[in-house]
């Protein structure tokens, strides 16, 4: 089985940082050749559309890419449950079943992941506190194990496994291929309800008084300070159903086509600064119109995908994105503490968004009941310095970081925050006793 | 794209990763596809992914472009005639083995030239007494002048360039329109490993496009990545004796 190789000058992930040189990636499509590809080499990872931050998805002697393998298998139209290949993207499947009434259960900021990165990571969307994670819908799956195999894994079989590879970035073996439930949708719309919060303890509120909502989400401006701390834009949104639509619109599931812009260079360091955020943030917050309006999925799940490459606006040296989820208890405190500390130090954060999640779900996973705060930063070492501070107040929380978006976390946060993280090391140790599947942030992390 | 909707296309050499791209983008717009391939089952999941993303009619048939006596054969088992043929088929091969042994040099020459030239040569003669089709060949920029990189597949290609070019003329004002494309670099298996310059370096997705656009234009010959064609008209215009000497 000849497979494809390339050694890529540089591979990174979303953030553009760290970057691997000469980075050796292949490629596989279908099964053998992930087989092929696990035989062959010594250690690896899998890899999907490399939209996680950091480096999950790198591998330091191989990088085992399954955008090849974008297969959709089967779909029964009954259970809505469709079976696909783990390199298909979710802009794909949107683009093939929203036309015909159907929606993914549980989408991230991004549609340009694949359901194997969607899987590894179980990442979660504006409904996690409704639907849980992405693994929450997962019938079962295959998986390719370090020895050559390839089981079935689902809540039935092979649970354990089925949990330790939800959220077990891609170290249990190579996610082959899904079968997932989608959902019903009258139209492509959804229905967004914007209200303005005041400060932190407004919108912590609002989103507690509003959990009926399938979607909420708030944009914080973190450069807001004093009393107006926390000071934010809350969504909510629900699929708008077919008599909510404007009299007239004859294809209620067709979405008229967008142009989508390129972003054409990487942006010199100064064009982001404090000053220019705070003005942006200012200006939008303001700029906001509180109340109803039905907008398009795209531009409502999306808003960044249609600025293609946006991540080059922070420039060669990359980005950072701190993410972590404090428990309810502690959350209100915690969530203060970041936020001031983001305001004092006056480093901009374009993004800042926050979430409220439901139950704990999977080994390694990502959500516990509680707020999850996401802030970008550029990489610098100012920035390092002020993120080791965050991580210091989120482990004082209870709190844990995300690792879809983790590029320099330490070993000591990250085994406090993942109370299940013994066992998921055991399970892996079972079924790769050699650690074959191993990542940058494996290795650095010691997971 | 309406142009290709209803009709029935044949993809030679179909498990390319430029045939299965195109498969999709025919799919897409409502075409009924043969997808032709040495062992075609090797396809099905393909097949699957076409019948779920587009509701598409697709069917597998075994083929082999080396096979030339069987050609007719072929067509006949396929019942009714398409309305477009597309020769995906090509092997790259390896230069250093090619100019050493002769048998993977003809084994080049004859996946690049005697086998899509007679296969199409067959189909065209059935197209024309029907008195309509589109043939489409999948040629290559490596035609357009022998360089010692890779005269052996070059000059296979030059030949398939040649003989649709030929084709196009003969089959002038029969209903039955031929179409060369050339595509450069493009970023499948057959270039892995290969430091191809990204901005003369393709996509399958988007070779797949311009095939598509060119049938519904009714283009004679296309470079998929216009570039191509202004630096191949520099290299082919090099006087020999100049050219002999550069390491292009
Ligand atoms: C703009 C933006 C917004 C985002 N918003 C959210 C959000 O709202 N919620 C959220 O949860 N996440 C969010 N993310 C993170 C993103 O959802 C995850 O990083 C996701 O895992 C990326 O998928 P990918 O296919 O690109 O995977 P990659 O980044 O390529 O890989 C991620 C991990 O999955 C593993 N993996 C990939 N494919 C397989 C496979 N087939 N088998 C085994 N392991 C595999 C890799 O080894 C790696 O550990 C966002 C990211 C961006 C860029």
């Amino acid at each position: 089985m000849a497979l494809t190789e390339q050694t890529q000058a540089s591979l990174s992930g979303w953030g553009n940082f760290p970057r691997l040189r000469d980075a050796r990636v292949l490629r596989a499509r279908g099964e053998a050749e992930m087989r092929a590809a696990i035989a062959q080499e010594r250690s690896l990872i899998a890899r999907g559309n490399g939209r996680s931050y950091g480096d999950p998805a790198m591998g330091s002697r191989a990088t085992l890419s399954l955008l090849p393998s974008d297969r959709l298998m089967a779909f029964d139209a009954d259970s809505g449950v469709l079976t696909c290949e783990a390199g298909v993207m979710l802009a794909d499947i949107l683009d093939v079943f929203v036309p015909r009434g159907w929606f993914v259960p549980v989408t991230p900021g991004t549609k340009f992941v694949t359901v194997g990165g969607a899987i590894a990571s179980n990442v979660h969307g504006k409904n996690h506190h409704g639907a849980g994670s992405f693994g929450n819908h997962v019938e079962s799956l295959t998986l390719a194990l370090a020895d050559g195999r390839v089981v079935r894994c689902s809540p039935q079989e092979n649970a354990d496994l089925f949990a330790a590879t939800c959220g077990g970035m891609g170290l249990t073996g190579v996610i082959v291929s899904a079968s997932f439930r989608l959902m019903r949708i009258e139209t492509a719309y959804i229905r967004q309800e914007t209200h303005h919060a005041a400060n932190l303890e407004t919108v912590m509120a609002m989103f507690e008084a509003n959990q009926a909502w399938t979607y909420s989400v708030a944009w914080i401006d973190c450069l807001a300070r004093g009393p107006d701390l926390g000071r934010s834009l809350l969504y909510l949104g629900e699929h708008a159903r077919a008599d909510e639509l404007p009299a007239g619109n004859g294809q209620p599931l067709v979405l008229p086509p967008k142009a989508t812009r390129r972003v054409p260079i990487d942006f010199p360091a100064f064009a982001l600064n404090r000053w220019s955020v705070r003005a942006f943030n200012a200006l939008y917050y303001r700029r906001a119109q509180a109340g109803g309006s039905l907008i398009d999925y795209d531009s409502y799940f999306y808003p960044l995908d249609a600025i293609l490459e946006w991540n080059r606006i922070y420039g060669r040296p990359g980005f950072l994105q701190f993410q972590c989820v404090l428990p309810k208890a502690t959350a209100a405190a915690g969530l203060r503490l970041l936020l001031d500390r983001v305001a004092r130090s006056g480093r901009a954060s374009f993004l800042a968004v926050l979430k409220l999640l439901g139950k704990q779900d999977g080994l390694l996973s990502f959500p516990m009941e509680g707020y999850t705060l996401a802030l970008d930063f550029p990489a610098d070492t100012g920035t390092l310095g002020l993120m080791l501070e965050l991580d210091a107040i989120t482990a004082d929380h209870g709190g844990r970081p995300y690792l879809a978006k983790d590029s320099r976390c330490g070993a000591t946060l990250v085994r406090q925050g993942y109370p299940h993280l013994g066992e998921f090391q055991s399970i892996r140790a079972r079924v790769d006793p050699t650690g074959k599947f191993s990542s940058l942030q494996s290795e650095r992390l010691g997971l | 794209m309406t142009a290709a909707s209803s009709q029935t296309v044949l993809i030679l050499g179909a498990a390319s990763d430029i045939g299965l791209a195109l498969a999709r983008a025919y799919a897409r717009g409502g075409a009924r596809l043969i997808l032709a391939a040495r062992d075609a089952r090797r396809l099905e999941t393909d097949a699957a992914d076409l019948r779920l993303r587009s509701q598409a009619e697709v069917r597998l048939v075994d083929f082999d472009v080396l096979d030339i006596a069987g050609a007719g054969a072929f067509l006949d088992g396929l019942g009714d005639l398409p309305d477009v043929a597309v020769s995906m088929v090509g092997l790259l091969g390896d230069q250093a083995a090619s100019a050493t042994d002769p048998l993977t040099a003809d084994l080049v020459m004859r996946s690049n030239y005697n086998g899509p030239a007679a296969i199409l040569g067959e189909l065209a003669q059935r197209m024309e007494k029907r008195g309509s089709g589109i043939l489409i060949g999948v040629s290559s920029v490596a035609g357009d002048r022998g360089r010692a990189t890779n005269y052996v597949y070059g000059s296979a290609k030059a030949g398939f360039t040649a003989f649709l070019s030929g084709l196009r003329q003969r089959l002038q004002g029969t209903g039955v329109h031929v179409i060369t494309v050339k595509p450069g670099f493009v970023d499948t298996r057959m270039t892995a490993g290969m430091p191809l310059p990204k901005p003369l370096t393709a996509q399958p997705a988007e070779v797949a496009d311009a095939i598509l656009r060119a049938q519904a234009k009714g283009r004679d010959v296309v470079y998929v990545r216009p570039v191509w064609l202004l630096v191949m008209t520099i290299i082919r215009l090099l006087p020999e004796a100049v050219f002999k000497r550069t390491r292009i």
